[in-house]
């Protein structure tokens, strides 16, 4: 690192931002240095995503000042934001997927001015030798990995001439491999002097590719950690005290949660179900029972779940719900009898997301009694039925009438959980029920989940987290390649095991 | 209360701003714009017989919004409304006279208008298959399916339902008669009725509804439609066939109301001039109502001033142009105001 400049490139002062129901930022002060990797930590809904909104120049701050080189500005608009030398690469990605590599960083270029392709490309590849990452710009966008495609939107933001670099949940999509890429990419910006912002809610990231570390919580700056701490102290000091700053001593997860409850017969039965891209599948789940379902992303998992759920048509087979045959059913059908779905996509399928929550939270019900009477909405029961959803399944929401899209990631799988649970459920297919949720918020689903087993709901837990499934999981079944490739118990090797069926052992 | 000001604000300062540019545009071409805006006050709305013209105008306008905000609604980009309503309307043109002769009014009438509903149906259900079955643009082929819907239409009337008693080229006219009844002590056609009752019968459906909120999940997000359990394909060609009935109901209404018969190579090109003003609306039924009474009054006074003034009636054209292009303006600083994203 060069010598420390004097003062931060960036500093935030007194930033207070107001939405409806909520306050995201109350009153942060926040200091970015060049040359220091800065992370930004907090669990879902703390306000990290509008504070770098308002960096980007997509959201303006109600009160409190914005200083680029101790001179105040104001970030109107994500032009602006360049100008200033700020870019930011988002959770999700920002690239025309259909183009090249060279033909998106040449977007966003003046109309009037003649397309160079061979300088962009060659300024690109000269950049990539230098840190020294391999990606033709030549290549179609769509066939890069996650990891190359964020690379190549870093990338773009320093050939825009940006000294501060915010990264807004850059390491959620990647693979540990494309993480640990990721992090080194970071320490070369940084030794170049530009400052690189973080925003994560994984600790470990924090501690792993931090300089410095702000916490925030509700919108509020809890802790600050400098450079001279993060070198100087151990790490599980660290640990503790980010964790105390982050969730106020409450911790993470509660301890296991004893499961009573009867175990009983089969409630679902799937009986050589063919999917889409697949091969036959069979599997059985009790009463009270959780069947995990682990394996790679894109091994069938999210097709089977649809099939199970009537989303999708099945090529062959039956599956079975309390010993009746369900498979000619469709989803409203299957639903009434006691087979529910929680999608992993809670946004895209599971919600719409202008809709009020009450709406939201009966959205496979329309049209039934007693929210409707002779097809005319009835709004006393709606909103009745949303308080009782809302208090009993703890959704931070100022109300029933509350759009769900405003709500953080955490309290929509809280609304779909309870349209899912409640009411009736037999049988539950989750679809990777803590994906990208926090620490907090993955302790609640998994209990949540926990006690309706042990109310003898049957339980299908699919995920790629291995230790949510050992954790949860009576049984569990590996699928690979569209089929299941063997079902094992849940006792002291099953890890071992289930790692061998992955690797591609039969049982 | 502020939200309801506001919203009547974004609604009315567009227009004032498009009269205020239009204004402009007429003073170029040298005629005095506010004598040109009283005159059309005038005519379209202040004198008795102009106000009755206007009110009988909007029946077919009505009819087409309402058809156009229910496929809105649903996400469904209807855009082939002037073949449907020219479809419609030949269809009535063609069954209404002969049936008028036979049976009592009320069922010569019953069966054009249903005539009309079941051709333009039938006109959008191939765009309607297409989307629902191969997710087909349905833009690209309402579109198209319009141009063919026009051409088949005037093809029936000039080839095969022509009137023999007439040199012209028109179906046979439905006697007055035998016409939709007026409103007792005026001129105005009784459709005015039909499309408020169908107007506001969608606002209610769309808003109050299980089938509307099912429509309303489909036009949000289909995926989230399907994740429901929402028979998706099937209410896309349900949805197809409601707009476009009501859109054909439009040229019954306008046939057996106003003209008896459709004459060769006539097209109003209504549905296109509804679209403006129903994305004016937001696609809510009661301000679409307002809209449309607007527009049927400059309708009406620029017909009296093109022959008064000398300013083509097709001025009426500039103007909903002008308002468009202020309503993007309005809409784009009202967007870059609102925060972008939380």
């Amino acid at each position: 690192m060069k010598a420390p400049p004097a003062g931060p490139l960036i500093g935030l002062r007194g930033i207070t931002k107001r939405f409806p129901g909520v306050v995201a930022n109350d009153h942060v002060d926040l200091d970015i240095h060049a040359g220091e990797v800065h992370v930004l930590l907090g669990e879902n809904g703390a306000g990290k995503s509008t504070l770098i909104g308002m960096l980007a120049g997509l959201v303006q701050p109600d009160e409190g000042e914005i200083r680029v080189e101790g001179e105040p500005v104001r970030i109107s608009s994500p032009k602006r934001a360049l100008r200033l030398g700020i870019g930011a690469v988002f959770q999700h990605g920002m690239l025309a997927p259909t183009l090249t590599v060279a033909e998106n960083l040449s977007l966003g270029t003046a109309w009037w001015k003649p397309w160079a392709a061979g300088a962009v490309e060659r300024g690109f590849d000269a950049l990539c030798a230098g840190f020294g990452v391999r990606i033709a710009p030549g290549a179609v966008v769509g066939d890069l990995s996650l990891g190359e495609r964020q690379q190549v939107e870093i990338f773009r933001a320093l050939l825009r001439g940006s000294r501060v670099l915010v990264l807004d949940e850059a390491t959620s999509m990647l693979t540990p491999q494309g993480v640990a890429e990721l992090g080194g990419l970071m320490r070369e910006l940084a030794r170049r002097s530009m400052a690189v912002v973080l925003i994560t809610h994984k600790l470990g990231e924090a501690l792993e590719f931090g300089d410095r570390i702000t916490v925030l919580r509700h919108g509020r700056k809890v802790a600050e950690l400098g450079p001279d701490r993060l070198r100087d102290e151990d790490s599980e000091t660290l640990r503790e005290q980010v964790i105390h700053a982050m969730f106020d001593g409450t911790g993470g997860g509660g301890g296991p949660i004893a499961r009573g409850g009867v175990r009983g017969r089969a409630v679902l039965a799937v009986d050589g179900l063919v999917v889409e891209g697949g091969s036959a599948v069979s599997f059985e789940v009790d009463a009270g029972e959780v069947l995990g379902i682990a394996g790679i992303d894109g091994n069938g998992q999210k097709q089977l779940a649809e099939t199970l759920a009537g989303q999708r048509r099945a090529l062959g087979g039956d599956v079975l719900l309390d010993g009746q045959p369900i498979t000619g059913l469709d989803v409203g059908a299957r639903r009434r009898l006691g087979l529910r779905y929680v999608t992993d996509d809670r946004l895209g399928e599971g919600t719409v997301a202008g809709f009020p929550v009450s709406l939201n939270l009966l959205l496979k019900e329309i049209g039934g009694a007693p929210f409707w009477k002779w097809g005319i909405e009835q709004p006393d029961p709606i909103r009745r039925h949303a308080r009782d959803l809302i208090e009993a399944f703890d959704v931070r929401a100022p109300g029933p009438d509350t759009p769900v899209g405003k709500l953080s990631g955490g309290n929509i799988q809280k609304v779909l959980l309870a349209r899912e649970l409640s009411g009736g459920a037999r049988a539950v297919i989750h679809s990777k029920p803590t994906h990208g949720l926090d620490v907090r918020n993955t302790a609640s689903t998994r209990r949540r989940i926990r006690e309706a087993a042990g109310a003898g709901v049957a339980t299908v837990l699919i995920s790629t987290d291995l230790d949510e499934i050992l954790e949860l999981a009576d049984r569990v079944a590996v699928m690979s390649d569209g089929r299941i490739v063997g079902i094992v118990a849940n006792d002291g090797d099953a890890r071992s095991r289930i790692a061998r069926l992955m690797a591609g052992d039969s049982a | 209360m502020r939200a309801v000001a506001g919203g009547v604000a974004l609604a009315v300062v567009p227009v004032l701003a498009a009269l205020v540019l239009s204004g402009a545009v007429l003073w170029l071409l040298g005629t005095d714009p506010l004598e040109y805006y009283a005159y059309v006050a005038r005519r379209g709305l202040l004198t008795p017989s102009g106000l009755q013209a206007t009110v009988t105008r909007m029946a077919p306008l009505l009819l087409v919004a309402a058809g156009l905000i229910l496929a809105f609604r649903t996400g469904l980009w209807n855009l082939g409304s002037d073949g449907q309503f020219m479809l419609g309307a030949t269809a009535a043109a063609v069954v209404a006279p002969p049936l008028a002769e036979v049976l009592p009014g009320w069922a010569a009438l019953g069966a054009g208008a249903l005539a009309a509903m079941v051709a333009a149906a039938l006109w959008s259900l191939l765009p309607a298959l297409l989307k629902a079955r191969h997710g087909i643009n349905e833009i690209v082929t309402t579109l198209m399916m319009s141009f063919l819907g026009l051409s088949l239409a005037n093809a029936l009337v000039k080839l095969v339902f022509l009137d023999p008693g007439t040199t012209v080229p028109q179906t046979r006219t439905l006697a007055v008669a035998d016409r939709l009844p007026a409103l007792p002590g005026t001129i105005v056609s009784g459709g005015v009725l039909i499309g408020l009752a169908a107007i506001v019968a969608v606002h209610l459906a769309m808003t109050r509804t299980s089938f509307g909120l099912k429509l309303r999940v489909v036009g949000a997000s289909p995926r989230a439609a399907i994740h429901a359990g929402l028979p998706v394909p099937l209410l896309t060609v349900a949805v197809f066939a409601l707009s476009a009935g009501l859109i054909g109901l439009a040229g019954a209404v306008e046939v057996m109301g106003v003209l008896g018969n459709v004459r060769a190579d006539w097209n109003p090109a209504y549905g296109l001039s509804v679209i403006p003003l129903v994305f004016l609306a937001r696609l809510n039924g009661f301000a679409a109502i307002v809209y449309v009474l607007l527009f049927s009054a400059l309708q009406i006074g620029a017909e009296s001033a093109a022959r008064r003034l000398g300013v083509p009636a097709y001025f009426t054209l500039v103007l909903v142009a002008n308002l468009l292009i202020v309503l993007a303006v309005v809409e784009y600083v009202a967007q870059r105001r609102r925060p972008a994203w939380t």
